[in-house]
C-alpha cells in the first residue's frame, strides 16, 4: 500500500529521500537564456540547519526563490516534505533579503510581523487579537518587544533583519528558507539569529540559509550546500566542506580570500 | 456680499440642486484618496495617468459605435463602458509589454499614454465632424465639467465610488501586503498578478467615474495628490489612507462648490487646484515629514551637538591646562567652529546654567555643567574605544547622541569597555592624544 504522501512524479529509480524537508531534482533556472542554476540536485534532511554557500552570483538566492515559485524554472522539480510547494505552503516560511522592501513604508513593526499570519488567515479575515499576540511573541524571541509600535524606518539594519525573522517565526513553519539573514548585521543581531535558529532546530524544524561567511558555516550549521551554478558538494560539514570542494566552488577567488585572511591575521599580530 | 452668501449656501448644501452634485464629488474624492494610497505605495502613480489618457479612444469609440447603431451616442453608461474597456486594456498592456520587450516601465508607459491619447484625439476630430458630434459634449471628458452633471449622474458617481471604497477597505490588508513586500506575499501563496489586477481595476473605476467631474487629463490628481499629501502627516498606513480619503473628499467638495457658483470656470482644474493647495500646506506643515518639521529637527540637532561639542572641548581644554576654567580662544582652536557659532553656543550654555562666564573670555562650569561634561566625555571616549575595538560591528550602532552608552550597547559591553580602559567607573582618558580630535 503506498504512503499517502508518496510523490508519483519523481522518476523511478531516482534516489531522493522521501522524508527530506527539501528535495530538489534537476533544477535549471535561467535569466534571459543565461543559465543561473544548472541541474541542481540535492536533499536537505528534516530537522537540520543547512547553509547554502558559494561566491557572488553563484545562484544562492535564485535557488531559494525557485523553490518558492518566485522565479520560473526552465526544468526540474522541487518537493518539500514529499509534496510540491503549493500543497504544503503553510508549512514553509520565507525570509527575503531585507533590501527587497522599502523601509520607508508607512507601517509599524508589529504590523509587519503580523503579516506572517496572513497565510493562515486567508484573504478576507482581518488581523485580530490572536494574530497580534502571536506577533508579539515572535518579537520577544528576537528581542524587539520595545520596538513593536515603531515605524519601520526607525530601525537599524540589524533590527530590520530581526523583524523579518520574527515575521517568519509567526508562520510557525516546518521549513524555513532564509535569504542572507546575516548580511551586514551587527554582532548582537547575529547572536540573536543564531539562537533562534538553534531553537528552531530543537523544535524539529528545518532551516535552509543563504550564507556568505565561510568562517562561521561550521559553527552555525551542520549541513552545507556548496553552490556555484551547479551543486559542487552537499552533505554534512565534515564530508562536504573540504578544501578541494571549496576550491572547486570558489575557483581562483578562494586564494584571494585566503590571502586576505592571512594579511588580516598578520595585521592583528602586529598590533 | 451676495456672492459670499451664495458660496456658503452651496458649501453647506443649502441648495438641493447642487447638494447631490457636491456630495457625489466628495464621495468620489474619498474613494480616490483611499485607492490612490495603494497606488502611491505600490509606486504605480504614473500607471494611473497612462490608463486615464488611454481612455479617450474608448470614450470616443463608444460614441461612434452608439452613433452607428443609431442611439445618438449620448448614453453616459455607454461612454463609461468604452472608457473602462480602454483603461483596462492599457493597464494590461503595460506589464505585458514589459514582459515581452524587456523595456523599462517608464518608457512603456510613455508609449502607451502617447499613442492612446493621440489615437483618441484623432478619433475625436472625426466624431466632431459627424452630425450631432459637437453636442455630445465629448470634450467635457477631457477637461471635466462638474456643473454639467445632472442629479442622476452624481448619484451614479457617488454610488460607484462608495462601492469601490468598500472593496478597497475589504481588501486593504492584502493590498498593503502587495505594496510592502510582494515576494513575501507570493511566498505565502498570494497571486501577485491577481492582486495587481484588482488594484488597477479599482483605479480604472475611479478614473472612469472621475472623467465627468475632472476630465481624463486631471483625474490622476484625484488619486495621487491626496495620498501624497497624507504621507506628510503620518507614518501609519491606516491613518494615511483615511487622511488621503478626507483630503480628497474636502478637495472635491470645495472644488465642486466653487464650480457650481461659477459654471464658466473649468471645474476639473478648480478641484485639482484645491487639492494642490492642500498638498502645499501638507508639504510645509505636515507633522511627520513636512518642511517645517524637518527644519526644526535639523536645528535641534545642531543645538544639541553644539552643546556636546562645547562640553567636551571645554573639559579637554581644562584637562590640558590644569586650570578650573577655559578661555574662549583655546576652545576655538580645538574644533573647526567659527567664532560666531562658538559664541552663540556659549551664550546658550550660559542661559541654560551649565556654563558661567567669569570675564575676559574665560568660562567655567556650574555644578550641573560639570556633571554633564563628565557624562559627555565618558560617552565620547567609550564610543571611540568601541569603534577601535569592535570595528567589525555595524557603524549604525554608534549613537553619539545617546544619553547613556548603555542604552545602545548594553551594560555588558560597556563594562567590558570600561575595564579595557583600566579606569573602572571613572571618566576614561582619551584613547588618542587630546587636541587631535577626529
Amino acid at each position: 500500500m503506498p504512503l499517502p504522501h508518496q510523490p508519483t512524479s519523481l522518476p523511478p529509480g531516482d534516489e531522493h529521500d522521501l522524508s527530506a524537508a527539501l528535495s530538489i531534482h534537476d533544477l535549471t533556472v535561467a535569466y534571459d537564456r543565461r543559465p543561473v542554476l544548472w541541474d541542481v540536485d540535492l536533499d536537505v534532511p528534516t530537522g537540520c540547519l543547512a547553509a547554502i554557500v558559494g561566491p557572488n552570483g553563484a545562484g544562492k538566492s535564485t535557488l531559494i526563490k525557485a523553490c518558492l515559485d518566485l522565479m520560473p524554472r526552465v526544468s526540474g522539480e522541487v518537493r518539500m516534505f514529499g509534496s510540491p510547494w503549493r500543497a504544503v505552503r503553510q508549512r514553509v516560511a520565507y525570509v527575503p533579503q531585507r533590501e527587497t522592501v522599502d523601509w520607508d513604508f508607512p507601517v509599524s513593526v508589529l504590523d509587519v510581523v503580523a503579516m506572517g499570519t496572513y497565510g493562515r488567515l486567508g484573504w478576507l479575515r482581518p488581523v485580530g487579537k490572536a494574530q497580534k499576540c502571536a506577533a508579539m511573541e515572535a518579537l520577544e524571541r528576537v528581542e524587539l518587544t520595545e520596538l513593536a509600535h515603531r515605524q519601520i524606518s526607525q530601525l537599524s539594519g540589524g533590527q530590520q533583519q530581526r523583524v523579518f525573522l520574527a515575521r517568519a517565526l509567526v508562520q510557525n513553519a516546518d521549513l524555513y528558507l532564509m535569504d542572507e539573514p546575516f548580511a551586514s548585521v551587527d554582532a548582537a543581531t547575529e547572536q540573536a539569529i543564531v539562537a533562534v535558529l538553534r531553537s528552531l532546530r530543537e523544535a524539529g524544524a528545518t532551516v535552509v540559509v543563504v550564507h556568505h561567511d565561510l568562517q562561521t558555516v561550521a559553527e552555525y550549521f551542520e549541513h552545507v550546500i556548496l553552490l556555484n551554478m551547479r551543486v559542487v558538494a552537499t552533505g554534512s560539514i565534515a564530508s562536504a566542506m573540504t578544501a578541494k570542494n571549496l576550491r572547486a566552488t570558489y575557483g581562483g577567488r578562494l586564494t584571494l580570500l585566503e590571502q586576505a585572511a592571512t594579511a588580516l591575521g598578520q595585521l592583528a599580530k602586529d598590533r | 456680499m451676495l456672492a459670499t452668501i451664495n458660496f456658503f449656501d452651496v458649501l453647506f448644501l443649502g441648495e438641493w440642486n447642487t447638494r447631490v452634485v457636491v456630495l457625489g464629488a466628495a464621495m468620489l474624492g474619498l474613494a480616490g484618496g483611499v485607492v490612490g494610497t495603494f497606488l502611491v505605495l505600490r509606486k504605480r502613480a504614473l500607471l494611473g495617468d497612462t490608463v486615464s489618457h488611454a481612455m479617450l479612444p474608448g470614450v470616443v469609440g463608444a460614441f461612434l459605435v452608439m452613433q452607428a447603431m443609431g442611439g445618438g451616442g449620448k448614453s453616459l453608461l455607454g461612454l463609461f463602458v468604452g472608457a473602462a474597456l480602454a483603461g483596462i486594456l492599457a493597464a494590461w498592456a503595460v506589464p505585458a509589454l514589459r514582459r515581452s520587450t524587456g523595456l523599462k516601465d517608464d518608457a512603456i508607459m510613455g508609449v502607451v499614454l502617447g499613442s492612446g491619447f493621440g489615437l483618441g484625439i484623432a478619433m475625436l476630430g472625426i466624431a466632431q465632424g459627424l452630425p450631432g458630434g459637437n453636442q455630445a459634449g465629448l470634450e467635457s471628458f477631457i477637461y471635466g465639467r462638474t456643473a454639467s452633471m445632472i442629479q442622476a449622474d452624481a448619484i451614479a458617481i457617488g454610488v460607484t465610488a462608495a462601492a469601490t471604497l468598500l472593496i478597497a477597505i475589504i481588501f486593504a490588508k492584502e493590498f498593503r501586503l502587495l505594496c510592502f513586500d510582494e515576494s513575501f506575499g507570493r511566498a505565502i501563496g498570494r497571486r501577485e498578478g491577481l492582486l495587481d489586477l484588482g488594484l488597477m481595476f479599482l483605479a480604472v473605476v475611479i478614473t472612469v467615474v472621475g472623467l465627468q467631474a475632472v476630465g481624463l487629463i486631471l483625474v490622476i490628481a484625484l488619486l495621487i495628490i491626496p495620498a501624497a499629501s497624507a504621507r506628510f502627516w503620518t507614518d501609519s498606513f491606516t491613518s494615511m489612507a483615511a487622511l488621503a480619503g478626507g483630503i480628497g473628499a474636502v478637495g472635491c467638495w470645495i472644488g465642486a462648490s466653487i464650480s457650481a457658483l461659477a459654471p464658466k470656470l473649468p471645474a476639473g482644474s478648480i478641484i485639482v487646484l484645491t487639492l494642490a493647495l492642500m498638498f502645499i500646506v501638507s508639504m510645509v506643515c505636515g507633522v511627520k515629514r513636512g518642511a517645517v518639521r524637518r527644519v526644526v529637527r535639523a536645528a535641534r540637532l545642531k543645538v544639541r551637538t553644539g552643546r556636546q561639542h562645547l562640553l567636551r572641548a571645554a573639559a579637554e581644554s581644562m584637562e590640558l591646562s590644569g586650570e578650573d576654567y577655559w578661555t574662549f580662544d583655546n576652545v576655538l582652536q580645538a574644533r573647526g567652529w567659527s567664532p560666531r557659532n562658538l559664541r552663540s553656543i556659549h551664550h546658550r550654555a550660559a542661559r541654560s546654567g551649565e556654563v558661567v562666564p567669569i570675564g575676559s573670555g574665560r568660562y567655567r562650569f556650574s555644578d550641573c555643567g560639570y556633571e554633564a561634561s563628565e557624562q559627555v566625555l565618558r560617552n565620547h571616549r567609550l564610543w571611540e574605544l568601541f569603534l577601535i575595538r569592535h570595528a567589525d560591528i555595524a557603524a549604525s550602532h554608534v549613537d553619539r547622541d545617546a544619553d547613556l552608552v548603555e542604552h545602545v550597547l548594553g551594560a555588558d559591553l560597556v563594562a567590558e569597555l570600561e575595564q579595557a580602559l583600566e579606569r573602572g567607573d571613572e571618566t576614561p582618558s582619551s584613547p588618542h592624544p587630546i587636541g587631535h580630535t577626529l
